[in-house]
C-alpha cells in the first residue's frame, strides 16, 4: 500500500513537472500553478466517477469509464465539459436521462418496477434459507422405529 | 408435507420464470427514447454540402453555411442521422432522395446530420450514392447526436411544428413510414398562424 502511493505520488510529481515543463515554453500559455493541476486532476476523478455510473450505449454492460468505443469517449467529453462549467453530478446524469431515458443508468433508480432487481435477490435468499430448513429439518428426522427392527441406532442405519 | 414444498416451489419459480418470459419480449439492443413529446434539443450546425439538385428539381438549392434548428420552428422538420460507414444507410439513401425531393420549397424540412464521419467521407459516399435534395451538416465530437440520444445509424427524428419531437424511428426508413408521418406532421396548425376565420 505505502509502495502504491509511493509510486503514485511519483507519477503525481512527474506530470507536473512534465505539465510545467510544456508550458514554459510558450509564454502566453496561462502558466500551470500546481492549484490548477490539482484542480484538473479533481475534475478528472470527478469524470471518472459520473462515467462509470453511466451506461455505453453501443456496447453490451459497459459503462462509459470502461468503455474504449469512439461515443462513449465523446459522452466523456460531454460529462467533463458540464462538470468544469460548474454542473453537479446528479445534473449531469440528470442531463444523459433526458437523453437516453433511465436505461443509461448503470444502477437503477429505486422506485416503480425498478424495485425487482433490489429485491428478488432477497426474496431469492428467503427462499432459499427457507428450502433449507425445509431440506434440513427433514434429513435430521429420525424415523420412528419400524416393528421388530431393533434398537433406534440399528434402524436409522439400515433406512439410510 | 411434500404438498408444501411443492406449493413453495411453484411460488417460487412461477414469478422468476414469468419474469425472464418478459425478457424474453424485449430487445436488449433497443434504448427506448424519452424525446418523443419534448422540445427538440437546438443544434447549429455547418453545413458541408447545402444539397444537390436532384432529377425532379433541376433547380438551384440555396446554399446555406450552417442550419440553426431554431430557425426552422413552425415548419416539420425531418432529421436523419447517417454515416458513410454505415451499411442500412445505403437502404434508405434511396427512399430519402425519392421522398425528401417532393417537399423541396415546401414546409417539410430535410436536414442530415452525419454521425461519427468525417466530411470527405460522407462527400464521397455523397457523390457515390447521388447527391441528397437538402443540407448535409457536420457535428464534430457528436454532440447534437448525444442530444438526441443517438446509439447508432441510421436514426430518424421527426419534428412537428411546435418543436417537440413527434416520433424518433431507429433504422432504415420506408416511403410509408416518411408519407403517413410527414402528411399527419404537415396536417398540424402552425402554432402561430392565425386562426381560420379571424379577421
Amino acid at each position: 500500500m505505502i509502495r502504491l502511493r509511493r509510486t503514485g505520488l511519483l507519477a503525481m510529481a512527474g506530470a507536473i513537472v512534465v505539465t510545467l515543463a510544456s508550458h514554459a515554453g510558450g509564454a502566453q500559455q496561462k502558466p500551470a500553478t500546481p492549484a490548477a493541476v490539482v484542480a484538473e486532476s479533481i475534475l478528472d476523478a470527478r469524470t471518472r466517477e459520473v462515467s462509470s455510473q453511466l451506461r455505453c450505449p453501443v456496447c453490451q454492460g459497459l459503462s462509459l469509464q470502461d468503455s474504449p468505443s469512439e461515443l462513449s469517449q465523446q459522452m466523456r467529453d460531454v460529462v467533463r465539459q458540464q462538470l468544469a462549467a460548474g454542473r453537479t453530478p446528479a445534473e449531469v446524469r440528470a442531463y444523459f436521462v433526458g437523453r437516453y431515458g433511465e436505461w443509461i443508468l448503470t444502477r437503477p433508480e429505486p422506485h416503480g418496477f425498478n424495485w425487482v432487481v433490489y429485491a428478488l435477490p432477497l426474496l431469492l435468499l428467503a427462499g432459499g434459507a427457507w428450502v433449507l430448513v425445509f431440506a434440513v429439518r427433514k434429513w435430521t428426522t429420525v424415523p420412528p422405529p419400524l416393528a421388530g427392527a431393533g434398537s433406534p441406532s440399528g434402524g436409522r442405519g439400515t433406512t439410510a | 408435507m411434500k404438498w408444501k414444498f411443492a406449493v413453495g416451489a411453484a411460488a417460487l419459480a412461477i414469478p422468476a420464470v414469468g419474469l425472464l418470459g418478459f425478457g424474453l419480449t424485449r430487445d436488449p439492443g433497443a434504448i427506448p427514447s424519452p424525446l418523443p413529446g419534448r422540445l427538440a434539443p437546438t443544434f447549429a450546425l455547418p453545413a458541408f454540402t447545402s444539397g444537390a439538385p436532384t432529377a425532379q428539381h433541376p433547380g438551384p438549392v440555396p446554399a446555406v453555411d450552417s442550419v440553426r434548428l431554431a430557425s426552422l420552428r413552425g415548419d416539420v422538420v425531418i432529421l436523419n442521422f447517417y454515416a458513410s460507414w454505415c451499411l442500412a444507410c445505403r437502404d434508405e439513401h434511396p427512399v430519402l432522395q425519392r421522398v425528401a425531393s417532393r417537399y423541396v420549397g415546401t414546409d417539410v424540412h430535410f436536414v442530415g446530420i452525419i454521425y461519427n464521419d468525417a466530411t470527405r467521407a460522407a462527400l464521397a459516399w455523397l457523390n457515390e450514392m447521388g447527391p441528397l435534395p437538402y443540407p448535409s451538416l457536420d457535428d464534430p465530437g457528436s454532440r447534437a447526436a448525444i442530444d438526441y440520444g443517438l446509439y447508432g445509424v441510421p436514426e430518424t427524428f421527426f419534428i412537428a411544428r411546435d418543436g417537440r419531437v413527434a416520433l424518433k424511428h431507429v433504422g432504415p426508413v420506408t416511403d410509408e413510414l416518411l408519407a403517413t408521418q410527414i402528411e399527419s406532421l404537415r396536417a398540424a396548425q402552425r402554432p402561430d398562424a392565425p386562426k381560420a376565420g379571424s379577421p
